[in-house]
């Protein structure tokens, strides 16, 4: 292992992946929403890159910023959330000053969007094949025969009998694991660089949820698109990430190559949501996960020093300071006062 | 939507039947008939001769049986001021108010609709308090009113448009824009309130996704989920107007349907104040039946039920 790096620039880019010609680099993001008793800085401190044709996992509890993240960088954020970073450039073009007629050319052709309600993401009034067909000829990618001609073959693709039938019928004929099967083929209508995939699984049934990320990923290597997925499903991370960032109380915590950080978690709370992995053979099904005991701080009117502490087994001192980013091999960052593996470290109490 | 719109069929004919017997009944029970026909000072003779001669004394339920097979072949009796029948004068006043309703309703929905939208996209602004104050300010002002105000301004003072009768489309223009007016502040709110629940719907989000224009996100996505209810509302409105009309039509003088009613109230007309409410009641199962077909046909979760 490699010495840590307390330079601050450097550790920007370690955090933030460092890799040539991204399709997607976020900067130092923060988000921020008025709320009832103030200002909820729901999303403090993220950095991340998608490389062309990688996939990057962003994992956390909920309630910690994922969705936000994806919806800043998609210019989807509800009204009065106020974003600010130092850098969002999608294929080098930024995000941050870009104006709304140029972000319409890219949302759903260039860059597209699967988000966690399958329920209610398509409109109720219009049949499938409208909806479907709507982005392509919008963006110019050809007419209507065109467009159903890829509809169906989309529809086929990921994994709906009878696709040209579906084309007539309205939403609520379908069921939601289709219904999402039928936003990931709306997202690939244009051939999108980039696909944000928002906990595409969560709300579905749990015996499609592995099949359909299996699919995304698939799907992922077959256009050789830049995916950025959330997810909870950590088993599913292992097997697809390329690289995993992992986001606490608003901030990315660890982030790095799949193998580093699975295999060598720097930050406790990395190391605490592997240990919550279900293992086969050891954890019966139906018997429920492990969780990392404590709560999320609330993050109205911000926080300094380090959101975990107050669960963290090896909090010390110094922990409610600033907190350095540091760097390991291949491009392996964490945001920890600890500089060891969590596993050469000795927990300074054990909190319940 | 075949078999649907078959049920609605016939639930509208139960419901048709059961207004024209509650329209039939509701004239008996105001009164004895014979004695308002024969004119307060007849003799006890006379008023039976009338019971007689107008088959009063038979038993209600054959009377409307013989009233509805007549009605249901046009034949709804004769005036009794008159020398018509009450088919053929309703049948001349008719074009009238539906005329003067359906401008009604068109001007109230190109009040309401714009407003409503702009309203709801521009939410807590000055522009959506400024909707609602217009919306308020209709409500507030009675209809003969505003009727009054608008013949003196328009049809008085500028001399732009004439004051009274039916011969030209101008001269519908303020009774429509009376009529309108006062339906759209309605109309407006709930257009505004549907508008704002869809914008923040997950599927608007998705239409924002897909790299659509705002103005298609408003009137394709947006706008075809939150007129269904406003279509529900505007059949009432309409049936509200040919129902309504009787005090605009009186101030400005046009010979429809509402005037023929008053006329007739006051004169103890009661074959034509009959037709009039069954053929009134009628409307307003036709357009409800209307609304649920087109709600249907708007809403594709509501056709298969
Ligand atoms: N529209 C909103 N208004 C107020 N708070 C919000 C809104 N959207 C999200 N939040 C809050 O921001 C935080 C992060 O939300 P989110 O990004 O959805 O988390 P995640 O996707 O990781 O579960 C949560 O505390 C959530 O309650
Ligand atoms: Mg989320």
């Amino acid at each position: 292992m490699s010495a840590p790096v307390v330079n601050a620039a450097a550790a920007d880019d370690v955090m933030a992946g460092h890799v040539a010609e991204p399709v997607l680099e976020v900067q130092h993001l923060a988000v921020q929403i008025p709320v009832a008793d103030g200002v909820l800085h729901a999303v403090r401190d993220v950095s991340l890159s998608v490389p062309r044709g990688e996939t990057l996992c962003v994992v956390g509890e909920s309630g910690c910023g994922k969705s936000l993240t994806s919806l800043a960088v998609m210019g989807l954020l509800p009204g009065g959330a106020r974003r600010t970073a130092d850098r969002m450039t999608f294929l080098g073009e930024d995000l941050l000053s870009m104006s709304p007629g140029r972000l319409r050319e890219l949302r759903g052709n260039r860059m597209a969007m699967i988000f966690q309600e399958p329920m209610t993401s398509l409109n109720p009034s219009w049949t499938i094949g409208d909806q479907l067909t709507e982005p392509f000829i919008r963006h110019g990618k050809g007419g209507k025969a065109q467009a159903t001609e890829r509809a169906v073959f989309l529809l086929e693709r990921v994994g709906i009998a009878a696709a040209g039938r579906r084309l007539v019928q309205y939403p609520h004929e379908l069921s939601g694991g289709l219904r999402q099967r039928v936003m990931i083929a709306m997202a690939l209508m244009c051939g999108p660089e980039l696909i944000l995939a928002d906990e595409p699984t969560t709300a579905l049934d749990v015996t499609i949820q592995a099949e359909i990320l299996h699919l995304l990923a698939e799907l992922q290597r077959e256009f050789g698109m830049g995916l950025l997925l959330v997810t909870h499903d950590l088993g599913i991370v292992a097997r697809v990430a390329h690289r995993v960032a992992v986001m606490y109380a608003g901030e990315v915590v660890e982030s790095g190559p799949t193998t580093a950080v699975f295999d060598d978690p720097r930050h406790p709370y990395t190391r605490g949501l592997i240990d919550c992995i279900p293992i086969p053979g050891r954890n019966k099904p139906g018997t429920p996960l492990g969780t990392i005991p404590g709560l999320v701080p609330n993050l109205v009117g911000g926080i300094t020093g380090c959101a975990f502490r107050d669960r963290c087994a090896y909090a010390r001192a110094g922990c409610d300071g600033a907190i350095p980013v540091q760097a390991g091999a291949h491009d392996h960052g964490w945001r920890c006062v600890l500089s060891e593996s969590v596993a050469d470290s000795t927990p300074t109490e054990v909190r319940a | 939507m075949l078999r649907f719109a078959l049920r609605r069929l016939l639930l509208a004919l139960v419901v048709g039947i059961a207004v024209s017997a509650i329209a039939f009944m509701l004239l008996r029970i105001s009164g004895d008939l014979a004695i308002a026909l024969a004119g307060e000072d007849a003799s006890p003779a006379d008023v039976e001769r009338i019971r007689e001669q107008y088959g009063l004394n038979r038993p209600v339920i054959v009377q409307y049986g013989e009233w509805l097979w007549n009605a249901v072949r046009g034949d709804l009796g004769r005036s009794l001021f008159y020398p018509e029948s009450v088919a053929n004068l309703i049948m001349t006043r008719l074009p009238v108010t539906l005329t003067l309703s359906a401008m009604g309703l068109v001007i109230a929905l190109l009040i309401a609709l714009p407003l409503g939208i702009i309203a709801a996209l521009k939410r807590n602004t000055w522009i959506d308090r400024a909707a609602l104050g217009i919306a308020v300010m209709g409500q507030a002002m009675p209809n003969f009113w505003f009727g009054l105000l608008m013949i003196f301004l328009f049809g008085l003072a500028l001399g732009w448009l004439p004051v009274s009768g039916s011969e030209t489309i101008w001269h519908f223009i303020m009774p429509a824009v009376t009529l309108g007016w006062f339906s759209a502040p309605v109309l407006m709110r709930l257009t505004r309130g549907g508008m704002v629940e869809v914008m923040t719907s997950d599927y608007i989000r998705t239409a924002h996704a897909k790299g659509l224009p705002v103005r298609v996100v408003v009137l394709k996505h947006a706008l075809r989920n939150a007129i269904i209810p406003v279509v529900a509302l505007c059949s009432v409105q309409f049936g509200n107007m040919l129902s309504g009309s009787v005090v605009t039509e009186t101030v400005f003088a046009l010979q429809g349907i509402g005037y023929l009613a008053w006329e007739a109230i006051s004169r103890r007309d009661f074959p034509v104040v009959q037709g009039i409410l069954l053929l009134v009641a009628l409307f307003y199962v036709v357009l409800t039946l209307i609304a649920d077909l087109l709600n249907a046909w708007l809403d594709p979760r509501i056709r298969r039920g």
